[in-house]
């Protein structure tokens, strides 16, 4: 899988420059490092519900059970197919374990004809879009490509390069903008999903400052999870990531990441700026990757147990339950059938993920081109007679 | 009934071939359930738990603690019962697919090795499982391949380019003897290590992330004569704490150390010699006919002065006998060489060393190491020693304080012997200088006789014709 390479790249390549530039940082680190933020927060982990001037939101009950009901089975879907991944069903997994509330937030923010780009992590994003979480699978176990047709759900292919999809989006985001519905009843926008690891990435600048000098409606959705594979965000940024924002002249926001309403909210009213054509914005969503990087990583060789306990009070979906509770908006009977449904779900993944057939070899030739191509034809042909030539019947495979 | 489900050690990385088993969580006999956690495994990568595909009950488990499984192998079997299609996960795929490891796989994973490359994890050796050709293909399908892929689709993908430095060496386990991870040393390093004959394998690496350094094949080159020290340096990883069992020789040693440590008083002395004109004399020892067969070494001459000083001091040849209140003095020297063997520390000695001509001496010394190092030495070989020589010069120090070999009452340790300026006859020279030292049981021999052993090895060693002279 192109997954491989790209990860044990990435990870090479941090712990080269670990070394090197150790002492240079410790030296400087002190001075530079910017106070903490505040972060735009509508429910506290503790289940109260604030209010922020820039950012109401009026949710029915209806609307929040809903949330969380979809916080608690993108978790379901995520813990199944780690799993699976253990038992030898996928060839990898990137989990979003502790970034639900960010993605469900903002994934429900999107609008029909708004347009996802996402990395590999963004399951959140694609249950809301309506994906089936079995196309995410056939990615991780191998046997496609990717998957499934962007524009059916308005959910661009997964990114393994990181970062790559800011510059898709704000591609798409300039399309947009050249069929002239900016600013119109038609309007849309783009988002472009990353880390923050991928804040560093040339890509991702470069997609700013398209964005900004054009104007695109483009809003980055930017989950910092506070580590790239195993690189702290300390070696990223000297600044608070949403302030990066200011530098290549459009707006940007700190928002709890682990705050599903405040997420949504935000992205809202982001995606809806650029609608109007006011152009790009980035939000930081500040969260914490709970698992490891992916099912190849070990996360207890560079990270403090302790860090992990003080996300966990924070917990995304904790918190809604606790509003949900206190408001006497749902009762233990919609609890226990929210979890039933998880579980239903998880062994649908299963037995979807166990069912899936091994692709026909023949099957990478048929996504290349929209026109049918002579030299394709060619190859085509010479590898079927290729396949053919063995004893075993394996070709059908 | 139906056949109990096995499964199969995942790939639980990306590429990596095998792991070891770190703890089951269940046992025979146990009932699982999906994604329960079975069992703790260590991989290159990680530390993971493996959650179980099935529902049942444990039949078996196929591999034990500690043990290293290549993927693919079946680690468990478990019973799912009658009505076990009603579990998702027992499709007929993975129903198939319990069998075929057994007769294929299992083998496959003893014979194979893997050779190293630069990243990744390195390249299979073992048998590649190419599939057959139908021997009627057309000249078109003949032709095909160079067009088409080099490999056949079943052919596994390749290692990924993984982040090699951060592998960790798996924990220690001398008895299990799995691929070892190749040392981590750059190009020129390598080169010089070739060039010095010495085995990249059995340096100790001090370098940042476990490389080896240029010094330290320098240093591992001076003291080539010393063997690697333990399997223990192999890839160390800076940061993560290793674990290595106690037992065998080193559980051993351990015990006789803290035993003859906190029984026997020990005083340690040193001395500093020129030497210059012992090395002189092994040099003509060697070119003598009576010794074309073995080897000449100064710790040849240091043995026969020890045997000398304690022809002069019998009291150092002696055992402290606590019950009966009684010193022992013995009448033959069973001499100890202290040797660093694969096993750990062992030391063997040369049953009435006092009586052998210099030649006999000579050979004995040879043989002994020789044994210890292969690992043969005899229960009978390594009791009864009387006093000890320890050549901790080979390993490239000056010298230190050596501990009592448990039932004796002195122990000298030899240091390197190296270049120093020195006043020899009142004029500054550069003189080859070694230093001794010897630690005694206080309870036996006190500062007078200890200094004299010492000094009369030192005296002998300055100038070799007094061994004629006392001999």
């Amino acid at each position: 899988m192109t997954v491989d390479a790209s990860n044990g790249a990435a990870s090479a390549h941090h712990e080269s420059s670990d070394s090197a530039h150790e002492d240079v940082r410790a030296a400087d680190r002190p001075t530079r490092v910017a106070e903490p933020p505040e972060l735009v927060q509508l429910l506290t982990p503790e289940g109260d519900r604030v209010d922020h001037p820039d950012y109401p939101l009026d949710l029915a009950p209806d609307e929040v059970r809903s949330i969380y009901r979809d916080l608690v089975l993108v978790r379901r879907i995520d813990a199944e197919a780690n799993s699976l991944q253990r038992q030898g069903e996928l060839g990898i997994w990137a989990s979003l374990l502790g970034q639900e509330a960010a993605q469900i937030g903002s994934g429900r923010a999107l609008g029909a004809a708004d347009m996802a780009f996402p990395t590999y992590r963004e399951h959140g994003v694609a249950w809301c879009r309506g994906l089936p979480p079995r196309k995410l699978l056939e990615l991780y176990r191998g046997v496609s490509h990717g998957g499934w047709d962007p524009a059916e759900h308005n959910f661009h292919l997964y990114t393994i390069v990181i970062g790559s999809q800011a510059l898709h989006a704000t591609g798409y985001a300039m399309g947009i903008q050249r069929d002239g519905v900016v600013g119109g009843p038609n309007a849309a926008a783009a988002i472009a999903y990353f880390g923050d690891g991928a804040s560093s990435q040339g890509d991702v600048n470069e997609a700013f400052v398209f964005a900004s000098v054009f104007n695109a409606p483009v809003v980055f959705f930017c989950q910092n999870n506070q580590w790239a594979i195993s690189e702290p965000l300390e070696r990223q940024s000297r600044i608070p990531l949403y302030r990066r924002a200011n530098g290549f002249g459009f707006p940007g926001v700190r928002v709890d990441g682990n705050d599903v309403f405040a997420c949504l909210a935000v992205t809202r009213r982001a995606l809806q700026a650029a609608r109007d054509g006011q152009g790009p914005s980035l939000i930081e969503a500040f969260t914490y990757r709970m698992g490891a990087h992916t099912t190849s990583d070990d996360p207890t060789r560079y990270r403090p147990d302790a860090d992990l306990e003080v996300w966990k009070l924070k917990d995304p979906i904790e918190r809604v339950k606790a509003y949900l509770a206190r408001n006497d908006l749902a009762d233990q009977e919609f609890f226990d059938a929210v979890e039933a449904d998880a579980d239903e779900l998880g062994r649908q993944v299963r037995a979807d993920c166990l069912d899936m057939p091994d692709p026909s070899p023949m099957a990478m030739f048929e996504n290349v081109y929209v026109e049918p191509s002579a030299l394709l034809e060619e190859e085509r042909e010479q590898f079927r007679t290729y396949l053919a030539s063995f004893e075993d019947e394996e070709a059908g495979r | 009934m139906a056949e109990p489900k096995q499964f199969k050690l995942p790939d639980a990385g990306e590429g990596l071939t095998e792991a070891e088993i770190v703890k089951w969580h269940v046992q025979p006999g146990d009932t699982v359930t999906i994604n329960q956690m079975i069992v703790e495994i260590e991989t290159a990568k990680a530390v993971v738990e493996l959650p179980s595909p099935y529902e049942g009950v444990v039949v078996g488990l196929h591999a034990g603690e500690g043990d290293t499984v290549a993927v693919g192998t079946p680690i468990i079997s478990i019973d799912a019962g009658d009505d076990g299609a009603a579990i998702p996960a027992e499709t007929a795929e993975t129903g198939e697919t319990a069998e075929a490891p057994k007769k294929q796989e299992a083998p496959r994973a003893q014979k194979e090795e893997r050779q190293p490359v630069l990243v990744g994890y390195g390249i299979k050796t073992g048998p590649t499982q190419r599939r057959k050709r139908k021997s009627n293909a057309t000249a078109g399908a003949a032709a095909a391949p160079a067009a088409a892929a080099p490999e056949a689709p079943a052919a596994p993908p390749p290692p990924p380019a993984a982040p090699a430095p951060a592998a960790p060496a798996p924990p220690v386990r001398p008895a299990a003897p799995g691929p070892r991870s190749r040392a981590l040393a750059k190009p020129p390093v390598r080169k010089l290590a070739k060039d010095l004959g010495v085995d990249l394998g059995t340096v100790a690496p001090t370098g940042p992330h476990g490389t080896i350094t240029r010094e330290d094949v320098q240093s591992a080159a001076a003291s080539t004569s010393a063997p690697p020290t333990a399997p223990a340096t192999t890839a160390l990883v800076a940061g993560e704490e290793q674990r290595i069992p106690i037992k065998g020789v080193r559980k051993h040693t351990a015990a006789a150390m803290v035993s003859s440590a906190f029984t026997a008083p020990h005083v340690t002395e040193f001395l500093q010699v020129d030497v210059t004109e012992t090395l002189a004399a092994v040099r003509r020892l060697r070119e003598l006919p009576e010794f074309a067969e073995v080897k000449v070494s100064p710790l040849l001459l240091v043995a026969k002065a020890l045997l000398l000083a304690v022809r002069r001091h019998p009291l150092a040849n002696s055992h402290w006998d606590e019950a009966a209140q009684e010193i022992v003095v013995k009448p033959q020297v069973n001499l100890g060489i202290a040797a660093a063997t694969e096993r750990g520390l062992v030391v063997p000695n040369i049953k009435g060393a006092q009586a052998l001509t210099l030649p006999d001496l000579a050979r004995a010394i040879g043989e002994l190491t020789e044994t210890a190092r292969a690992g043969k030495a005899t229960p009978a070989d390594l009791t009864g020693g009387t006093i000890t020589i320890s050549n901790v010069g080979v390993f490239g120090v000056d010298t230190g304080t050596p501990i009592l070999n448990p039932g004796e009452v002195a122990i000298l340790a030899i240091g390197q012997i190296r270049d120093m300026p020195w006043v020899a006859d009142g004029e500054l020279a550069v003189r080859k200088v070694c230093t001794l030292s010897l630690s005694f049981d206080h309870r036996v021999i006190d500062g007078e006789l200890g200094s004299k052993v010492l000094r009369d090895v030192g005296a002998m060693l300055h100038d070799p014709l007094t061994m004629l002279a006392w001999g």
